[in-house]
């Protein structure tokens, strides 16, 4: 059902697109296949990790770990990990919901999606080259606390 | 020459691809679950990547930057942060990609607010990442995510606006003139 919304959307708007100027859908095209082809070694990457760490953490050791009942401890696992590791979007919602599967929980996934969306320990140094130490740090540390309440409030509205 | 650019950008794929098969070889009764993991995601991928980046390539060719950075500037008020919101939203690629357009921006005088906004949506509020995250976690995780990132984005910009002094606000639009 997701899915069909999703081709729908894109169908209609590529159709628009095309009646208005075939040039640019076609360079629209190739941009989407650019950026598609240039996140396929990371994505590749993290399928295989992914698939690895689900083979040797069995479902009961990931429920344990970031479980329904692991929680503050999980939520905080779960944050941190996201607020270190630098992975897409396109990459870490496929892995989520493979977590998800696997008995992770729902308060703790949304901990680490938006942790990993919105504090980037990892591109700090970048960050402070544009905004400085004292905003970037001080973006990332609001980030990092709002990343916990946003998840509470998604595990809650999920849980309803 | 073709082979060697796609053996330098696929180097660490590689890499990752013979320890992974090194895994299923040494490690004969975990490689089934490795296996149907690594089947199922690639299903998922390919049912649901190539339509997000047709997405992703369609707004990147209609939304054009300079017109949208123009009305952006200090007392532009709501507009302003409406468009913050809208330019982060529409835009694609990782957080760290969004710095240089925030440099860009405050070069050309988007007010700090405006500017925090536009990286607060661009980190969570991507309309392309949205659909593709009701896809993988399902609407009602994903809209309520939106729900509550919608007001946050808006608590730490202001926090942020306020905690700065207007020196340190001066030194970052300095500094970004120098790194854009």
């Amino acid at each position: 059902m997701e899915n069909l919304i999703l081709y729908g959307v894109v169908a209609i708007l590529l159709a628009f697109s095309t009646q208005k100027d075939k040039a640019k859908t076609r360079k629209a095209l190739m941009k989407g296949l650019k950026a598609l082809e240039g996140i396929l070694p990371e994505f590749l990457i993290v399928v295989m990790i992914v698939a690895v760490v689900l083979a040797v953490f069995d479902p009961p050791t990931i429920a344990r770990l970031i479980g329904s009942g692991s929680s503050w401890t999980g939520i905080l696992i779960a944050s941190l990990v996201g607020a270190i590791t630098l992975i897409p979007g396109f990459v870490a919602f496929p892995a989520a919901a493979e977590l998800l599967r696997n008995g992770a929980g729902v308060t703790q996934i949304a901990a680490f999606v938006s942790s990993l969306m919105m504090v980037g320990v990892v591109t700090l140094p970048l960050e402070i080259r544009y905004f400085g130490k004292k905003a970037s740090v001080g973006r990332n540390a609001l980030a990092f606390a709002f990343s916990i309440v946003a998840a509470l409030f998604v595990g809650w509205m999920v849980a309803r | 020459m073709k082979l060697n650019g796609f053996l330098k950008k696929y180097r660490a794929t590689l890499v990752v691809a013979v320890i992974f098969v090194g895994f299923l070889v040494l490690s004969p009764s975990k490689a089934a679950r490795a296996e149907k993991s690594l089947v199922d995601q690639l299903k998922t991928m390919l049912l649901v990547m190539p339509p997000i980046f047709v997405l992703l390539g369609l707004l990147d060719v209609w939304v054009p930057r300079e017109t949208l950075i123009r009305y952006m500037g200090k007392g532009s008020g709501l507009k302003g942060t409406a468009l913050g919101i809208v330019l982060g939203a529409v835009a694609a690629g990782p957080l760290y990609g969004a710095f240089p357009v925030a440099a860009v921006l405050m070069d050309k005088g988007a007010s700090f607010m405006n500017v925090l906004v536009f990286i607060g949506a661009w980190s969570t509020l991507k309309i392309p990442m949205f659909l593709f995250e009701i896809q993988s976690l399902g609407a009602r995780f994903a809209v309520a995510r939106f729900l509550i990132d919608v007001p946050g984005i808006f608590l730490i910009a202001f926090i942020l606006s306020k905690v700065l002094t207007a020196g340190d606000i001066e030194r970052i639009y300095a500094a970004s003139h120098n790194a854009k």
